[in-house]
């Protein structure tokens, strides 16, 4: 469904990603792992557009998307969530996830009509999926910090997306938090038959989940394989697990 | 179609002061008659200022020029040519729409600050126009006595004009504000980047609204010359267009209808205040600093909050 092949990027003189490989087939959880630093946000933000490849060539159902602006990205069915909450935080909560329905029904240019008749059941329905529906009315700048990841997801999947990016959907979450959201994941790559491409520090839901797992150091992939392979691997173990 | 949208209690208000602006003319001198239509022109003017500001976020700090395109367009063709008067009323928001269009074409490039600094110069060099080609347009004179079709040419006549057309194009820039693409806009200025994400076209979401936004600016013109009569280059220049920005601070830009109440406090300060002395924008400034302290969130906003569960106009409509 989606490769990567040998991209790069540098911002300056800093490679950031020198090297990157991957590979994710429809259906699977995939996820990303490394130290810090390693390259994994600027991955995802090469393979959603915010970012543009230097080098190598990102294949989404079998089109190359590397030059394509993020709408575009969006559009072809990847949504992406973002590391750091990144909502509309004067909007409400339904608003938040509605706007985001409205652009995948290409509905978001229509100037004439109420936008408060449009995009219900689905906006309701996302919204009652994250556990979110007891607050649809909240200003979403309001909300807790782990509402705020929730509604991250929401959005996101507003877009009705094949493919779902996820930098690191648990950052900052207690361990409670954790398993609520991880539980989520889970339950839409099993019900809805989304793909799931995430990065994640905590190692235990990483072996936990991911059907595949793709190693990255120092903006290079070390290796991609199961959850065995990976926890066996010397390499990986050498550069990356090794000091825990 | 409309169902909904507008709820029974503002409506039913809305209604009311209509009716009552409707009857003042009979009542009133006519000086303030004519102030109220200068109020009514700026305010709508400040109205489409504030959809691109207050509900898009974006900075467009020369809003004045397509006022003043729309009234020179308008001024124009009633003196120069002798095509029916209502075609050249008709052709001033269409002018006003489309320069709007080539400039934000090239603004939309650009974010915040910098969209605001190229908006001034482009901006600037119509006004440059208007203040220099002195055959066409009267250079710094302007163009006086502009003939006007009967039933709006006296000063009751364009009140009534102003009126009618201030209540139309606040229906529709409502009906807008609260349609996918109001909804839409509201977002981008929340966070461009995650609307792109979402897969929203940013820029062209924003040209859009550029191009509604001024077309209104140019009906606005068009009302002035319905008042005054006469245009002149001051309508394009930048100072003035800043005082239409303050307008909208100090209605309260998030808010949909603090923009009248800004240009309404703006135009009495400078009737009023400015016949006791030259000196008026010193009381503004004070004013705007008391403002910033104070009611951070302008008039209309601090008092929405007040008023209480109508404040979240923009926000809590979908039940």
């Amino acid at each position: 469904m989606l490769r990567v092949e040998g991209v790069h990027k540098s911002f300056d003189d800093f490679k950031a990603v020198s090297g990157a490989d991957l590979t994710v087939e429809a259906g699977q959880m995939v996820a990303v792992i490394g130290p810090n630093g390693a390259g994994k946000t600027t991955l995802f933000n090469l393979i959603t557009g915010q970012l543009k490849p230097d080098r190598g060539r990102i294949i989404f159902n079998d089109e190359e998307i590397g030059s394509l602006p993020p709408y575009e990205i969006c559009r072809k069915g990847i949504a992406r969530s973002f590391q750091i909450a990144n909502i509309f935080p004067r909007l409400t909560v339904f608003r938040n996830v509605q706007v985001s329905v409205l652009s995948q029904q290409r509905k978001s240019t229509r100037l004439f009509r109420p936008a408060r008749t449009m995009a219900l059941d689905e906006t309701r329905n996302i919204l009652e999926n994250v556990g979110l529906s007891d607050k649809t009315d909240t200003i979403a700048g309001a909300l807790a910090h782990g509402d705020q990841r929730a509604l991250e997801i929401a959005i996101a999947l507003g877009n009705n997306p094949q493919l779902l990016v996820l930098d690191e959907p648990t950052a900052g979450m207690s361990a409670e938090e954790t398993g609520t959201t991880m539980a989520l994941i889970r339950r839409l790559a099993d019900e809805q038959g989304l793909t799931i491409l995430f990065c994640e520090h905590d190692m235990e839901v990483v072996f936990n989940v991911a059907q595949s797992i793709m190693v990255m150091h120092q903006g290079i992939t070390i290796l991609q394989a199961g959850p065995e392979a990976v926890h066996n691997s010397r390499q990986v173990q050498e550069c990356y697990l090794g000091g825990a | 179609m409309l169902k909904g949208i507008f709820n029974p209690k503002s409506f039913g208000l809305a209604a009311g002061i209509l009716i009552v602006l409707a009857l003042l003319p009979p009542i009133l001198p006519r000086f303030y008659i004519y102030i109220l239509a200068v109020i009514f022109v700026t305010a709508l003017l400040a109205m489409s200022l504030n959809m691109i500001v207050g509900h898009g976020g974006l900075f467009q700090f020369h809003h004045g020029a397509f006022y003043g395109v729309g009234a020179y367009t308008a001024g124009l063709m009633l003196t120069k040519t002798s095509l029916p008067a209502w075609l050249g009323l008709v052709a001033g928001p269409f002018a006003a729409a489309f320069v709007g269009l080539l400039i934000g074409v090239f603004c939309v490039r650009l974010t915040r600050l910098y969209f605001g600094m190229l908006q001034i110069s482009l901006g600037s060099l119509i006004w440059a126009i208007a203040f220099r080609w002195y055959s066409l347009t009267g250079g710094d004179d302007g163009i006086h006595g502009i003939p006007l079709p009967p039933p709006i040419s006296s000063s009751t006549g364009a009140y009534y004009c102003c009126l009618i057309f201030l209540a139309i194009c606040l229906f529709f820039l409502y009906l807008i504000l609260k349609s996918p693409f109001g909804a839409t806009l509201l977002a981008i200025r929340d966070n461009p980047e995650r609307c792109e994400a979402i897969g929203i076209n940013v820029r062209r979401h924003q040209l859009i609204a550029i191009v509604i936004a001024t077309f209104f600016a140019g009906i606005a013109g068009v009302l002035f010359v319905v008042v005054e009569a006469s245009v002149f280059p001051d309508l394009l220049f930048w100072v003035f267009s800043l005082e239409v920005f303050i307008m909208c601070l100090l209605g309260g830009w998030f808010t949909f209808a603090g923009p009248i109440f800004g240009a309404a406090i703006m135009v009495s300060l400078r009737t009023f205040v400015g016949t006791y002395t030259e000196y008026w924008t010193l009381i503004l400034g004070i004013i705007l600093i008391l403002l910033i302290f104070f009611l951070p969130e302008g008039v209309w906003g601090y008092l929405l909050e007040k008023l209480g569960p109508q404040k979240q106009d923009l926000h809590k409509e979908h039940k």
